[in-house]
């Protein structure tokens, strides 16, 4: 076990738990945009960021990634953390000026304007890599990749051609955190990082439900028939 | 460009197929072709049973690997300090307009990639222009054009 303060609040925790997954537990508010709960930390989007506090020293450090310690205070309010905060948003507020998300998030922590130039060639992504992240761990299918390095770099399908390697799950639209991703289902027909996917009909409801490569991939992996999976979730 | 599996092949056995040596067989294949052919990069991925999407983060990933097909011979025109303050960015202007590309571009004709470097290390020479290994000190943008020919005739 593990005892430390959380902004004067003692609390327990177990070895190896982060000040973030400690914080949520006891109620304590703290803003993130890469963290998700089937991928974990990945100390990206910087949001996170508390003061810690170990005798006379103190540092700020993302919470998502630093893991408990005896005898540390924990501050997640504190004026040099919502100083690192409001930077940090103002940063992902000039790289993507059209993110309500963000938006929102900036509005809360009193940040209406940012200092830099807006961008205008980053659509709504911050690079958080839950997409990349999502589908190669949870998917499986690795379509998606990071190019390039700095001011260039995105998340992309190689080339950015339609992918042998997607299978249209539209995993990564449901968990991107500022909805950059796009995809769109029209007349049976998915459209997703520049692919074509005929949807499936299910043979008792006669409705569109899944991609026909979603359904043969799914049946690969696991062995069900696709007879099968091609009976939608409600009719089954 | 069509790409010899064989050759690919070659280079990937050469490091035992381990995938810890994908950066050097990138490197290798772009020795080979001057270039990183897309095939290229799909065979050594299919071959080390890495996903596609992952290979292209690493061919994207290095400034020294080329996804476009590369001229014959590479222009590094040197705009580091030196050779900023005695005309760098003139001598730039004069290759681009003479060989009718943009810095990063190769010509039509496969001859010629130019490219501008930061620094390499002779400011004596200022402003400086290397091509291949070739050294070209003190160059105006008259003499460029000499250069340009000295490349064309022996091809």
């Amino acid at each position: 076990m593990v005892e430390f303060a959380i902004n004067g609040k003692k609390v327990l925790a177990e070895k190896g738990e982060t000040i973030l997954d400690v914080a949520r537990r006891e109620g304590f508010d703290i803003p993130t945009l890469c963290w998700h709960d089937a991928l974990g930390s990945d100390g990206r989007c910087r949001l996170c960021m508390v003061e810690v506090q170990r005798g006379s020293r103190k540092r700020v450090v993302t919470s998502c990634l630093y893991p408990v310690e005896n005898g540390i205070e924990v501050f997640t309010e504190s004026p040099d953390v919502l100083l690192v905060r409001k930077t940090v948003l103002e940063l992902l507020l000039a790289r993507c000026p059209n993110s309500d998300v963000i938006q929102y998030l900036a509005k809360e922590y009193g940040v209406s304007k940012a200092r830099y130039a807006p961008d205008n060639d980053k659509g709504k992504c911050i690079l958080c890599n839950l997409c990349v992240k999502t589908c190669e761990l949870n998917v499986g299918a690795t379509a998606l990749g990071m190019s390039g390095k700095g001011p260039l770099k995105k998340v992309t399908t190689p080339y950015g051609e339609p992918s042998h390697d997607c299978i249209g799950c539209g995993a990564c639209v449901a968990i991107c955190p500022t909805g950059h991703i796009y995809m769109e289902d029209r007349n049976g027909v998915r459209m997703i990082w520049n692919k074509r996917f005929d949807l499936a009909r299910c043979p008792k409801c006669n409705r569109y439900h899944a991609p026909v490569e979603q359904l043969e991939f799914i049946a690969r992996k696991s062995g069900t028939p696709l007879e099968e999976l091609l009976i939608c979730p409600d009719c089954k | 460009m069509e790409v010899d599996t064989a050759v690919v092949n070659t280079i990937i056995d050469k490091y035992g197929k381990d995938k810890s040596y994908l950066l050097a067989m990138f490197q290798d294949v772009q020795r080979q072709y001057r270039y990183l052919p897309k095939d290229a990069i799909q065979h050594i991925c299919d071959k080390l049973n890495i996903p596609f999407s992952k290979g292209y983060e690493v061919a994207t990933f290095y400034s020294s690997l080329s996804l476009k097909p590369r001229g014959k011979h590479t222009v590094h025109v040197c705009l580091g300090t030196a050779c900023h303050l005695r005309g760098g960015p003139n001598i730039l202007n004069t290759f681009e307009r003479e060989l009718n590309i943009k810095r990063g571009d190769t010509t039509e004709n496969g001859l010629f990639t130019l490219e501008s470097v930061n620094c390499l290390g002779a400011c004596a020479l200022a402003p400086l222009v290397r091509i291949d290994e070739q050294d070209y000190g003190k160059t105006t943008p008259g003499s460029v054009k000499k250069i340009i020919n000295e490349y064309g005739e022996s091809t």
